[in-house]
């Protein structure tokens, strides 16, 4: 396992975290690119907004909207 | 009151919704139908235990989520999924990253994601993208972050291997990272206020 990972490799690495599938050395070689990389760091909140996303699929309830307005 | 289901008709009104719910995933009509038509028969006989904590929909679709597993399951079992050769690699995202590996373009800010996930035009950019995923892809990302199945099981299911697994969860990531981005983040400029 090497610490020095590239931008590709991280990105690999966060989608396997998304997943539960990191070994302790990796979670820890992910958090010291993090720390250098504006890039990754985006790249991995829009992994984590991608998550929230697909958890609030398919998203605001239109009829709901129409429920309360009838009364 | 609101919230009682007054007859089968109401029901009715969600199916089209709860179609394009199923297909997204299933990726078959008959199936889909299927699907919905127990969901509807289900949330019916169950009526009395709706607790009108949540809306309708979304306690249909929570029935839907069951049923949609179950014919997961039973076609997994009849028909093992195959991903396609190019399901399996990531080459075609090599263009994303300079030869060092670093990004070629630095992903960019999403804006506020609460604002985002307030608009119904988000959600349908974003069925559009998970259209477009090949179908075992979409299969198996769905199971996770629709599903929230754990990895281990999705594996099982599907008869794929883990590492298999992870190239086809980073590919749909992947994918819908550039599909929004196009369809979504950049064409859309309400959304990018924050920038």
């Amino acid at each position: 396992m090497k610490f020095n990972l590239n931008c590709k490799e991280t990105s690999r690495l966060l989608s396997q975290a998304q997943d539960g599938g990191l070994a302790f050395t990796e979670r820890l070689a992910l958090r010291i690119h993090l720390r250098l990389c504006d890039g990754c760091t985006q790249f991995s909140q829009q992994l984590d907004f991608l998550r929230r996303a697909m958890r609030a699929y398919p998203g605001p309830d239109s009829n709901a909207e129409k429920d309360n307005t009838r009364g | 009151m609101r919230n009682n289901i007054s007859a089968p008709l109401e029901l009715d009104t969600h199916r089209p919704q709860l179609l394009r719910f199923a297909m997204l995933q299933l990726r078959d009509e008959s199936a889909a139908e299927d699907a919905v038509q127990e969901t509807l028969v289900a949330a019916l006989q169950g009526a009395a235990s709706f607790s009108g904590q949540s809306s309708v929909r979304t306690w249909l679709i929570g029935i839907l989520k069951h049923k949609i597993i179950d014919h997961l399951r039973r076609s997994s079992r009849e028909k093992p999924l195959a991903p396609a050769p190019d399901e399996t690699d990531t080459a075609d995202f090599d263009s994303l990253f300079a030869t060092d590996g670093h990004w070629a373009e630095q992903p960019a800010g999403w804006g506020n994601p609460d604002q985002t996930l307030q608009q119904s035009r988000f959600f349908e950019a974003l069925e559009r993208c998970l259209r477009d995923l090949p179908k075992s892809t979409a299969r198996a990302f769905m199971m996770r972050e629709v599903m929230g199945l754990e990895s281990g099981e999705i594996c099982k299911e599907l008869q794929i291997s883990t590492s298999n697994y992870w190239v086809m969860l980073y590919r749909a990531r992947m994918s819908l990272r550039l599909c929004l981005e196009q369809n979504w983040f950049q064409g859309d400029a309400s959304s990018r206020s924050q920038t």
